[in-house]
């Protein structure tokens, strides 16, 4: 469980995140949703440490983050893995070494016990014969994938997703949304997407929280979505006109 | 006047950084290795190449300023091996390499700072800094003293070739110069002056690049401020190092 209590942030006098609290839960595909400019991105970075709150706590099950220190907090990020918005491979590496990095970094492991757990891992995300390639060489799907396969080569107990359809086509990105959404599920994960694509939200969406402009303006599942009255949710989510159609059949 | 503080108390902090305990250091012997060869190896042929020309010059250069029947002429060799290891095979090439590889180590850490690369390794834990830049600054201030003796020797062998091929002297006057009044400790400045200096451009453009933000247009800032905040501070640190090591 990731719970965030009061998280406020400002860039530059200007606030971002006001009064946000939200718990997310182990074992479901956690959504954060809004517009562009909201502040998801804001409040994803600042669960996961890379901003630092003006106000308010952040809790990884009973341990409070935002109050530990350098090293403890070091211990937890081994824990935690990302996949980002554009993948954030290592240019330099190619796809196996992407992935084995945090084992190299992190464990004790031998070469073939390293190597095996690369291969299994590049196997659960369906890569298989792109060992050798540089991410330049790889096409948006496959960046995707290796990013996950880094994200879970140490079996972490949290894992974020920064917009991780941006760039792909919808049937790419359902199988992306399908992929996330069974590790989450095999390995009892705590999942947090943030994405502004409706596919992922009616596909994968078991608790998703609507942030507009800077507040938390709503939370449900996706069956919750159809139904609520919420005007900026219902902008937001059906915002075009054949959405907006679509959700009249429903609710008839 | 307080932006300049502020820098150099972001520097100070990100070397704090960078020479923190690292994770394994077996990986950063691997590491090392590679930036040896990206950075160090790899500058070997731009080195020479200007080596050679400006060993050439200069001796051209010494034999027409110093034609005079009261000035021997092997104090033309004499010039050209003093001003190769005294100045140019350690600050002009220091200079050079301030372009070519600052810019390059700048670029690249700007770019992995602007794809979240640098996000992607602080979650997994990662001292970011360490990982990146130390494995640099070992590389070049292990690697760029022997790109300064290269220098110095390839120099030599230029200003030797074009006394051989032209009739300003005879190669055998250019030989006795280069052995006149010999100091070794001529070429331990040299090498000390181009260690600090190879930490200079690591550690400047690393820096530039690790606190670029924003789009690729910053980058490209990034790498232009690199390279002119680490040519001044070489500069700067000329003056001082010859002040403190031959005076």
């Amino acid at each position: 469980m990731i719970k965030g209590e009061h998280i406020s942030k400002s860039f530059e006098g200007r606030t971002v995140l006001n009064d946000i609290s939200v718990e997310f839960e182990t074992g479901k595909t956690n959504l954060i949703i809004g517009r562009s400019g909201s502040g998801k991105t804001v409040l994803l970075k600042t669960l996961v440490g890379l901003h630092t709150p003006d106000q308010g706590r952040i809790f990884y099950d009973d341990v409070c983050y935002t109050e530990l220190g350098f090293t403890e907090r070091k211990a937890i990020r081994k824990d935690i893995g990302m996949i980002f918005q554009g993948g954030a491979l290592l240019d330099s590496s190619t796809v196996v070494e992407n992935v084995k990095l945090p084992l190299d970094l992190f464990t004790d492991q031998s070469e073939e016990e390293k190597r095996a757990r690369v291969d299994f891992c590049l196997r659960r995300v369906r890569l298989e014969g792109a060992d050798h390639l540089y991410p330049s060489e790889l096409s948006g799907g496959m960046i995707k994938r290796v990013a996950i396969a880094r994200a879970i080569v140490l079996n972490p107990r949290y894992l974020f997703c920064d917009e991780p359809n941006s760039g792909l086509d919808p049937q790419t990105s359902v199988v992306i949304d399908n992929l996330i959404q069974d590790i989450t599920r095999e390995y009892n994960i705590t999942t947090i997407i943030n994405t502004h694509d409706m596919n992922s939200v009616m596909e994968i969406g078991e608790k998703i929280v609507y942030i507009h402009e800077g507040h938390k303006w709503w939370e449900g599942s996706k069956d919750d979505i159809l139904l609520s009255d919420n005007r900026e949710l219902n902008d937001f989510v059906f915002a075009s006109a054949m959405a907006k159609r679509a959700k009249q059949q429903i609710v008839k | 006047m307080f932006k300049i503080f502020e820098q150099i108390g972001r520097y100070c902090q990100l070397m704090g950084k960078v020479f923190s305990i690292p994770e394994k250091p077996g990986i950063y012997g691997r590491r090392i290795m590679y930036e040896m060869e990206a950075l160090g190896f790899n500058s070997i042929g731009l080195t020479a190449i200007i080596s050679i020309f400006i060993g050439a010059v200069i001796t051209l250069q010494m034999a027409i300023n110093l034609e005079s029947p009261f000035i021997p002429k092997y104090l033309i060799g004499y010039a050209t091996r003093e001003t190769m290891i005294l100045e140019f095979s350690s600050t002009v090439v220091a200079l050079i390499l301030a372009g070519k590889v600052g810019s390059n180590i700048a670029s690249e850490i700007g770019t992995m700072r602007i794809t979240e690369q640098i996000d992607a390794l602080e979650i997994m834990g990662v001292n970011s800094a360490s990982y990146l830049i130390l494995p640099k600054v070992v590389a070049t201030v292990l690697f760029f003293p022997l790109l300064t003796l290269l220098s110095i020797i390839i120099g030599t062998i230029g200003g030797y070739i074009i006394a051989s091929a032209t009739d300003i002297m005879i190669p055998a006057q250019y030989i006795e110069g280069l052995f006149y009044c010999f100091r070794t400790y001529s070429i331990v400045y040299s090498l000390i002056k181009m260690a600090v200096f190879a930490f200079i451009i690591t550690s400047v453009s690393a820096f530039c690049g690790y606190y670029a933000n924003g789009n690729s247009l910053e980058v490209g800032k990034a790498s232009t401020r690199a390279v002119v905040a680490s040519s001044i501070v070489i500069m700067l640190f000329n003056l001082i190092l010859t002040q403190l090591l031959l005076t």
